[in-house]
């Protein structure tokens, strides 16, 4: 691998399960190097002594292993020739094509200028109501799942990028099962839309290492679409669980102090560096966007774990999935799931009742789960409480379900119609201006 | 200048071999393939510094050079910051070419080149002292003024000042003579080392004049002062961001500092997009003109999140000398210590609790101490409000940035889940909030004087009723409705009606967004009546019956353009109601 000006060092001082250190001199930080063939980064300086971060584990590595930097950090080689291919973590096909010919661009690139970016604006449908009433998607927004392993994020988030109307739908899969992986592929492929799709895929069977990788990957191939071609980018990541879990292990192996959850203190800026790239670009840079819907996993739900938690005060909202026993459907959850962009489009790019009819039936639905825990606590329930839990139950079977595939105008209508079905015109609380027009 | 050379790097930890003197703090900039790094001395071990880069290192090697530049983090102080955007190192962002912010590109805060119609107010042999007002430019219709220089030392005597006129910021307006007979020329621009307070004030006493927001939760609940401080905690989702967007726009302040730290680039976007379309309640003019943003979002340099917080309290100083009432805003300074804590980890520190470092609540307290109502040496006065929102990790308000902070701020305005779920939005709790100046009895002289000497009393039996109400709500989920007396129900419903009446707000709804103080002196009598009056009802489901049509006309009514036809209507519909 080495060509005539690189020199190769021999001398290993230190292996790690995860890092190598060697005496070296001229390297840069962030560099990557090879080790018997291996890929490796730059992670440490200290005058001659490098620090190496192994990215498929260092078994196997001898002492005497040859070394070579290659003089730059990771890259991607950018073209339309990504699209509908499938690339490992290092951006490497997968799929059995051609390697790919096109720039290279040094991944884990530069930050949008803010004063460059646009406010989002524009509508993503998806038909289900949980999202498109409740919890709007806009381009340019980045917002994650979260799910407990077992409920069926990656179907739903297959399915909302197949609605949507994107240019381009990049996955970033890290540590995704071999079966889930060929479930997307094949979703993709029965939808006819392979040739719209790019895929960064790392599985359980690869080294968890090489995950971190995946984000900025997928990244920069958006950005190179969404910059240079003026598209309209979805970027899928899943499961954002396993790349903070990659970087909990390589923290841990350079001896840092770990903060909540065994987590590095930088998980904050560490997330926030990828969830950023989403952007709406203005028109006076070609009007392209990068939207980015991840999932992030939870253990049992809890979400004050630094991952959600972290994850929480970076996106613009989240989503969560619930299976509903009352009418034995998944639902997305409308009080816990929030999309902060729905304002920007709630009311502006969809009916004007929109807000506060979402809110009346959300505040209707919380009534109905206290008249439940009333029931549960054996006291009498009162006409209103029943009439709320009457409401509910449509309202989860006809808008929450994950099943509902209608426009935004159907499911204001659909709400209209239960309030009217179980309610007074005063129970409601929504502007006199809109149950003029509505309430008939 | 001292000169130094990397010998090594850990992420954007640099350590430098220097040849020469430096300082705790000082700044370098370290040249790698054409960019200059600027960075800042965080820890000197013999001749090796330890400076944390405001840049990516990508590529940097060891060898690398770097020179000091004699001084600390500072910035850059005169007209022409208002309406602007900056990044947390005062470059200003519209200045930047290209979509992506360049490594190594720092551009002027400051425009060299505009003329600024010049008044002077000193007169020739005037004695002055630093930051004494010399003259005054007008800036977006604020009367900026040109002070003495920050740094000078002791009296000097005004030896020439330029006549009314227009001049450029770097133009001689003044020349002034020490008392050892040094002359030094002055200019429109001051420097000022971020990391220290300005103390060019005489006294700072507590503050007592209420700060009217247009936020109900706030104003009439936990009223915060000019020069007052406050802080909101809240798990994500609970709506800090629109809150201190509220206050920002509505609030009666002459100039509002913004400082996005470490947050979402589009929050920062929605300003950039709404402030010049919006209207500044109190002035009539676009709210944009008398805002400046610090924009250091979550994406761009780690250790620059830290400097954004300084750089944007030293511009509120700056305003705070020239007599202006200044609000300043923080979101979040939560991220603020989590940069300090991903440098002291790296720096290998030992750790305080949560891995934050251990001066944490030093940091914090010294910093909210900056804020305050001062006199300045002629007798006016000036004011810098604090408000910083804390993201508590996990929203578990038994965290060290929760806590250090609830030690220094006055106001507490915390938000809660269950109330977010609601929708009960501001999802403040009006429970475990407060405002300690409620409690200044200079304050109460204030209010007494302004509004009048019911308001606080009222105030005060309103939170005792919202106390009660959650009392009573949670022995009916005990006892059952059947299980409680059906006066509970109605003093239940009682506190419902201040919730949804003066606590919830409708942040998006044009009229119900801002209520101004008048309005809400009108609307705290008229809940006040309703809490008053006596109800009789024969069992619990007419108490709900009539307080939900109750609540549905007030809600109207605050839907309504303030003593128009329809509000003078629903306000005799409630009146009716409660006969």
């Amino acid at each position: 691998m080495a060509t005539a000006f690189q020199k190769v060092y021999t001398q290993i001082s230190q292996i790690t399960k995860a890092t190598v250190s060697l005496k070296a001199k001229g390297v840069g930080y962030d560099e990557l190097a090879t080790i018997n063939g291996k890929l490796a980064q730059v992670v440490k300086i200290m005058g001659d002594d490098v620090t190496l971060q192994v990215f498929e584990g260092t078994g196997g590595i001898p002492t005497n292993a040859e070394v070579v930097f290659l003089g730059k950090a990771p890259s991607l080689k950018v073209s339309d020739q990504l699209a509908g291919r499938f690339f490992n973590a290092y951006g490497a096909p997968i799929d059995g094509g051609p390697e790919i010919e096109g720039k290279e661009v040094e991944i884990g690139g530069p930050s949008v200028n803010p004063v460059r970016r646009k406010q989002p604006s524009e509508l993503i449908a998806t038909g289900i109501a949980g999202i498109d009433l409740n919890n709007t998607l806009v381009s340019g927004q980045k917002i994650p799942f979260f799910a407990d392993p077992d409920q069926p994020f990656n179907e739903v988030m297959a399915m909302v990028a197949m609605r949507a109307k994107a240019d381009k739908i990049i996955l970033g899969g890290m540590g995704m099962t071999n079966d889930d992986y060929y479930f997307f592929r094949n979703t993709f492929a029965g939808a006819g839309a392979l040739d719209r799709i790019i895929s960064f895929i790392n599985t359980t069977e690869d080294p968890a290492v090489e995950r971190l990788l995946i984000p900025d990957m997928a990244l920069t191939a958006a950005e190179y679409f969404a910059v240079e071609k003026n598209e309209k980018v979805l970027v899928l990541l899943t499961d954002m669980s396993s790349y903070a879990d990659s970087l909990s292990i390589v923290s841990n192996r350079m001896d840092q102090i770990p903060s909540k959850d065994s987590m590095p203190g930088s998980l904050y800026s560490d997330l926030a560096k990828i969830y950023e790239k989403a952007v709406q670009f203005p028109e006076s840079v070609g009007g392209g966007s990068i939207t980015i819907i991840a999932v992030t996993t939870l253990s049992g739900g809890d979400i004050t774990h630094a991952v959600p938690d972290n994850t929480g005060y970076i996106t613009e909202g989240q989503l969560y999935l619930r299976r509903d026993s009352d009418v034995g459907k998944v639902i997305v959850d409308p009080f816990r799931s929030l999309s902060r962009l729905k304002q920007l489009v709630a009311g502006k790019k969809t009916r004007k009742d929109h807000s506060q009819v979402m809110n009346a039936a959300i505040r209707l639905y919380a009534d109905a789960a206290n008249a439940k825990t009333k029931l549960e606590n054996g006291f009498d329930l009162t006409d209103y409480d029943n009439r709320c839990l009457d409401f509910a139950k449509d309202y989860a079977e006809h808008l929450l379900a994950i099943d509902v595939n209608l426009n935004t105008e159907e499911m204001l209508d659909v709400t209209w119609e239960l309030f009217r079905k179980y309610y007074k015109i005063e129970e409601v609380n929504i502007k006199k201006e809109f149950t003029d027009i509505y309430w008939k | 200048m001292t000169k130094g050379t990397v010998s090594g790097v850990v992420s954007n930890m640099v350590t430098l071999r220097v040849d020469g003197p430096v300082q705790q703090g000082e700044i370098c900039y370290i040249k790698t393939g054409g960019d200059r790094l600027m960075a800042e001395v965080i820890k000197v071990v013999g001749q090796d510094a330890y400076v944390q880069v405001f840049e990516s290192t990508r590529g940097l090697k060891v060898g690398s050079e770097a020179e000091f530049t004699g001084h600390m983090l500072e910035i850059q102080l005169g007209p022409g910051m208002l309406s602007h955007n900056y990044d947390g190192l005062q470059n200003d962002l519209d200045k930047m070419e290209g979509v992506f912010l360049k490594r190594g590109e720092y551009t002027n805060p400051l425009d060299e080149e505009r003329l600024w119609d010049f008044t002077p107010i000193v007169q020739l042999g005037d004695k002055v002292q630093e930051s004494d007002w010399l003259g005054e430019v007008e800036e977006n219709h604020q009367p900026l003024k040109i002070m003495a220089p920050f740094q000078l030392k002791g009296t000097a005597t005004v030896k020439y000042i330029a006549p009314a006129g227009q001049y450029k910021i770097h133009d001689m307006i003044a020349m002034l003579e020490t008392e050892q007979g040094e002359q030094i020329k002055v200019d429109m621009v001051q420097h000022w080392p971020v990391k220290f307070a300005m103390t060019n004030y005489t006294e700072k006493p507590r503050p007592f004049k209420l700060l009217e927001t247009g936020v109900r939760t706030i104003d009439t609940f936990n009223p915060i002062v000019e020069g007052g401080t406050g802080f909101i905690p809240g798990p994500f989702g609970t709506g800090k961001t629109v809150l201190q967007h509220a206050i920002s726009k509505q609030a009666e302040a002459d100039i509002v500092i913004i400082a996005a730290c470490g947050e979402r680039a589009n929050e920062v976007v929605e300003i950039f997009t709404e402030f010049p379309e919006l209207i500044d309640p109190h002035t009539g003019r676009k709210l944009m003109e008398r805002t400046i943003i610090i924009a250091n979002t979550s994406n761009m340099p780690v250790a620059a999140r830290e400097a954004s917080v300084y750089t944007a309290m030293t511009m509120a100083e700056y305003y705070r000398s020239m007599g202006l009432r200044v609000l300043l805003m923080a979101d979040s300074t939560s991220r603020w210590a989590q940069a300090l804590r991903e440098m002291s980890n790296r720096m290998e520190e030992l750790p305080g609790p949560d891995a934050f470092p251990m001066d944490l609540g030093a940091l914090i307290s010294n910093f909210y101490g900056r804020a305050g109502y001062v006199y300045l040496r002629n007798g006016k006065v000036g004011s810098v409000t604090f408000l910083g929102t804390v993201s508590p990790a996990g929203g578990n308000l038994k965290e060290p940035v929760t806590e250090n902070t609830k030690k220094v701020a006055r106001c507490f305005y915390g938000l809660e889940q269950d109330r977010a779920d609601k929708k009960r939005y501001p999802a403040v709790n009006p429970i475990d909030s407060y405002s300690k100046y409620l409690e200044y009895p200079e304050f109460a002289e204030y209010i007494k004087n302004h509004i009048n000497d019911r308001w606080i009393p009222k105030v005060l039996a309103l939170k005792t009723r919202m106390q009660r109400g959650k009392e009573i709500a949670e022995q009916i989920n005990i006892l059952g409705d059947d299980g409680v007396p059906v006066e509970y129900h109605v003093t239940f419903w009682k506190s419902e009606v201040i919730d949804f009446v003066i606590l919830q707000q409708d942040a998006f709804d044009e009229i119900d967004a801002v209520t101004p103080l008048s309005r809400q002196e009108e609307i705290l009598d008229l809940v006040t009546d309703i809490c008053e009056h006596d109800f009789a009802f024969d069992n619990f489901l007419d108490v709900v019956d009539f307080f939900k049509k109750l609540i549905n006309v007030c809600k109207q009514m605050n839907y309504s353009a303030y003593q128009s036809e329809q509000y003078n209507s629903y306000v005799q519909q409630i009146k009716d109601m409660i006969k």
